[in-house]
C-alpha cells in the first residue's frame, strides 16, 4: 500500500520534470546565434549530412548520445571511461562541458577553453540541438572550409611521413603537448587526421594561424618533416 | 710522477679491455651514467631508456628524492602553486623505464677508466656518461655572503628549502619593511627569474604589506623581459619597487648577514629581507671531472652536446656554454634530446638526426598576467646559433595575458611529464 503511493507520487514528479524539459527544449536558445559561434567548433567538428569524424568525432545526434560512443574516434582514455561510467550527452552535460571541457572530463583531447557566457551556451546547444533526432529539419552544414588554411600542393598534401623520423622530432613537441593527448593548457596534437594536421602546421608555417611559439616551431620544419610528424602522432594509441 | 700514473694507469686499461672483451661481445649492455635529475637529466634518462627499449643499462645519480623544479618555484612564493606541486619523484623513472636511480651525490669522475665514484663510497663504470648538474655559486662574488650564510641571506636559487626559507621571510617581514635582492650578473640560471621573483614578492607584498618596499641591486646594464617588466611593475605595484643599476652603484655592493645591512656603493642600507642570487658557473662536479672552461661553465660540441674536453661524455642544461642559448628548464630539456639520440646513435647504432634546439621562458608578472620569450636554434662548427625568435609585446590585451599564462601551466604539465614520466 505504501509502495503503490510512493509509486504514484515519484510518476506525477517525473510527469512534471518532463513537461518541463519540453518546455525548455523548445526555447533552448537562438540557433541562428548558436550557428555563429559553431566557427569555434567547427574546426574540429563536422555537423549535418555527410558529416565525418574530422579532429573530434560528428556531433549529428549527440543529444542523447553516450559519451565516447563514436566507435572508430580515438577518444582519450578519460572520455572513454566517463562514457562507460554512464555519462550521456544531455542539455545540462552538454552545457557543463561547453563551459569548462576539462572540469567535467579532466583529460580530454578537446581543445577548447570553454564559453562562459550562458546565453551564448544556449544558442550553440539551440543549434547542435537541430541535428539530433528531427531528421525532417536538419539544415545545410554550415561552410566548414576556413580562412586560414594554407595553399598547399597536391604533392605535398601527399607526401607519406617517416613515422620514426617523427618520433625524434616529436620530442620537442613533448616540451608542452602533452603525449597521453590530454589537454590541460596546451592543446592535444595526437590522433589528429594526418590531412588536418599537416594543414594546422602549414597554417602556423605560413603565418595564417597567429600563434608565435607555433609559428616559430612551424617555420623551420621542411614539408617532410610536417608530414613526419603527422604521422607519427597520428599513430599513438590513445 | 705524471708519466707514472699515465703508464699504470695505460696498464689498467689495456687489462681491462682485455678482460672485458669477451662479455662485450656478448651480452652486456652498454652502460650510461648520468649525474644529475634535473630538466637536462631526468630527460636524457628517460629519453634513453625508452627509446632503446632496454638495450641500454641507463644509471641515474640524483641526490634528492624528490626533486622541486626551478621553474614554478617563483609561483610558490607568489602563492599561485602549493609546494607538493613543485616537487616530483623518480619512481616512474625507475618503475616504468628501468632506470637505475640511485640517491647518492657524484663526487668524482675518472675519465680514464670511465668510472663514476659516489659520496655513498660507490663506483658506477661508463661507456658514456652524461654530466647535468646544474650550477654552483661563485665564491666570494657577493663580497661578505658565502653559502654558511644561505639561512639569513637565502638565495633560493636552487628550490627546495631554500624557497620555502624566502617564502617564509617575506611573508613575516615588519609592516613597511624592506626587501633587498642582490641580483646576479651574466650568464646565469633563468635569466627573467630574478624579475619574476621580484613581481611574485610585490604581489605577496601588495596583499599583505602594502607599505613594504622592494630593493634590486643588479650588476647587469640590462634584463630579460626589462620593458615587459617594468611595465607591469608600474601598472601593478606602482612606487613599491626601486631597482638600482650598475650606472648607480649596483656592480659596488656588499652584504652583512649578521646586521642585515646592505652596503651599496658606500650608502648603508638596513633591510629586513636580503635575497641573495651570486655569481654562478657550472656545478662542482663538472669543474672536478675537468670539463669547465675559463669562465667556469663547461664548453660543449654545438651538434651533439659532447664535452669540447671529452668525446665520451655529454655536458647538458646550466653547466655549459650553449651559444645563444639561456639557461633555462627548458633548454636543458632540449639538449637532452639531443644528447640522448647521440648516446643512443654511439652505443646501438640507431639513426642519429640533425640537431634541433628551441626554449620558451614564461614569466609571471601578476595574477592572470603571464608573458613569454622564445626562439628556435640550431648548430654552426662554433655555437648553438639563434635562427628565429618572438617576445610578448608591451601594451598587448588582458585576455591575451591570461592565456599566456594558462598556457604556461600546460607547459609546466608538459615538461614534467616528458621529464619524469
Amino acid at each position: 500500500m505504501r509502495e503503490a503511493l510512493f509509486l504514484g507520487l515519484a510518476l506525477a514528479l517525473s510527469g512534471v520534470g518532463q513537461a518541463h524539459a519540453q518546455t525548455r527544449a523548445e526555447a533552448i536558445g537562438d540557433a541562428e546565434r548558436g550557428a555563429e559561434i559553431w566557427v569555434f567548433c567547427s574546426g574540429c567538428h563536422q555537423i549535418g549530412p555527410g558529416a565525418e569524424i574530422g579532429i573530434g568525432p560528428p556531433l549529428n545526434g549527440i543529444f542523447g548520445r553516450r559519451a565516447g560512443a563514436i566507435s572508430d574516434f580515438p577518444y582519450s582514455r578519460s572520455m572513454t571511461r566517463m562514457g562507460r561510467d554512464g555519462l550521456t550527452w544531455t542539455l545540462e552535460t552538454l552545457d557543463a562541458y561547453i563551459e569548462n571541457p576539462r572540469v567535467l572530463v579532466s583529460g580530454t583531447r578537446m581543445s577548447f577553453d570553454g564559453l562562459e557566457d550562458p546565453g551564448e551556451r544556449a544558442d550553440l546547444l539551440a543549434f547542435l540541438r537541430d541535428f539530433s533526432d528531427r531528421p525532417s529539419n536538419i539544415p545545410e552544414a554550415a561552410p566548414t572550409a576556413r580562412a586560414d588554411l594554407p595553399m598547399l600542393s597536391e604533392e605535398t598534401l601527399a607526401i607519406v611521413g617517416d613515422t620514426a623520423y617523427g618520433e625524434y622530432l616529436s620530442s620537442e613537441c613533448t616540451t608542452c603537448h602533452q603525449r597521453d593527448g590530454s589537454d590541460q593548457g596546451i592543446p592535444s596534437i595526437v590522433l589528429w587526421p594526418q590531412r588536418d594536421f599537416v594543414l594546422a602546421m602549414h597554417a602556423y608555417k605560413q603565418k595564417l594561424r597567429p600563434h608565435p611559439v607555433m609559428q616559430m616551431m612551424a617555420g623551420r620544419l621542411s614539408d617532410e618533416e610536417i608530414a613526419a610528424l603527422a604521422a607519427y602522432f597520428g599513430s599513438l594509441t590513445p | 710522477m705524471t708519466l707514472n700514473r699515465r703508464s699504470f694507469l695505460g696498464t689498467s686499461f689495456a687489462l681491462g679491455a682485455a678482460l672485458s672483451a669477451t662479455p662485450l661481445i656478448g651480452q652486456a649492455r652498454p652502460r650510461v651514467v648520468i649525474v644529475g635529475g634535473g630538466a637536462g637529466g631526468a630527460t636524457a634518462a628517460r629519453y634513453i631508456a625508452k627509446d632503446s627499449q632496454g638495450a641500454i643499462d641507463v644509471t641515474l645519480i640524483e641526490p634528492t628524492r624528490t626533486y622541486y623544479t626551478c621553474f614554478f618555484s617563483n609561483l610558490y612564493i607568489g602563492g599561485f602553486r602549493d609546494f607538493a606541486s613543485i616537487g616530483h619523484s623518480y619512481g616512474k623513472l625507475a618503475s616504468d623505464y628501468g632506470i637505475n636511480v640511485v640517491h647518492d651525490w657524484a663526487v668524482g669522475v675518472d675519465r680514464d677508466t670511465k668510472t663514476v665514484t659516489t659520496a655513498g663510497g660507490h663506483a658506477f663504470a661508463y661507456d658514456k656518461l652524461i654530466v647535468a648538474p646544474g650550477i654552483d655559486f661563485v665564491e666570494g662574488s657577493v663580497p661578505g655572503w658565502d653559502i654558511s650564510a644561505q639561512n639569513r641571506m637565502p638565495h633560493s636559487w636552487k628550490a627546495g628549502s631554500q624557497t620555502q626559507l624566502l617564502k617564509a621571510q617575506v611573508e613575516a617581514m615588519r609592516e613597511g619593511g624592506v626587501f633587498c635582492m642582490i641580483a646576479p650578473p651574466d650568464p646565469f640560471r633563468c635569466p627573467p627569474g630574478p624579475y619574476e621573483r621580484i613581481s611574485m614578492v610585490a604581489h605577496v607584498l601588495r596583499e599583505r604589506n602594502p607599505t613594504a618596499k622592494i630593493l634590486i641591486v643588479d650588476p647587469k646594464a640590462s634584463f630579460s623581459k626589462q620593458a615587459l617588466f617594468e611595465e607591469g611593475w608600474q601598472k601593478h605595484y606602482p612606487g613599491m619597487i626601486q631597482r638600482i643599476g650598475p650606472d648607480f652603484g649596483g656592480t659596488n655592493f656588499s652584504v652583512n648577514p649578521e646586521t642585515m645591512e646592505v652596503d651599496i656603493d658606500g650608502q648603508v642600507e638596513t633591510v629586513d629581507v636580503c635575497n641573495v642570487i651570486p655569481a654562478q658557473k657550472a656545478g662542482r662536479i663538472a669543474e672536478l671531472a675537468g670539463l669547465t672552461g675559463d669562465n667556469g661553465y663547461c664548453p660543449i660540441v654545438p651538434a651533439t652536446m659532447q664535452s669540447r674536453m671529452d668525446e665520451d661524455i655529454h655536458v647538458l642544461g646550466d653547466a655549459t656554454i650553449a651559444g645563444d642559448m639561456p639557461k633555462s628548464g627548458f633548454s636543458a630539456n632540449s639538449h637532452a634530446k639531443v644528447a640522448a639520440m647521440q648516446v643512443r646513435a654511439a652505443l646501438t647504432g640507431s639513426t642519429a638526426f640533425p640537431a634541433k634546439y628551441s626554449n620558451t621562458c614564461w614569466s609571471l608578472i601578476d595574477t592572470d598576467d603571464g608573458v613569454k620569450v622564445g626562439a628556435s636554434y640550431a648548430p654552426t662548427d662554433e655555437m648553438i646559433a639563434k635562427v628565429d625568435g618572438f617576445v610578448s609585446q608591451t601594451g598587448e590585451d588582458a585576455d591575451l595575458r591570461k592565456l599566456t599564462y594558462e598556457e604556461s601551466l600546460g607547459w609546466y604539465a608538459g615538461i614534467t611529464a616528458d621529464m619524469f614520466g
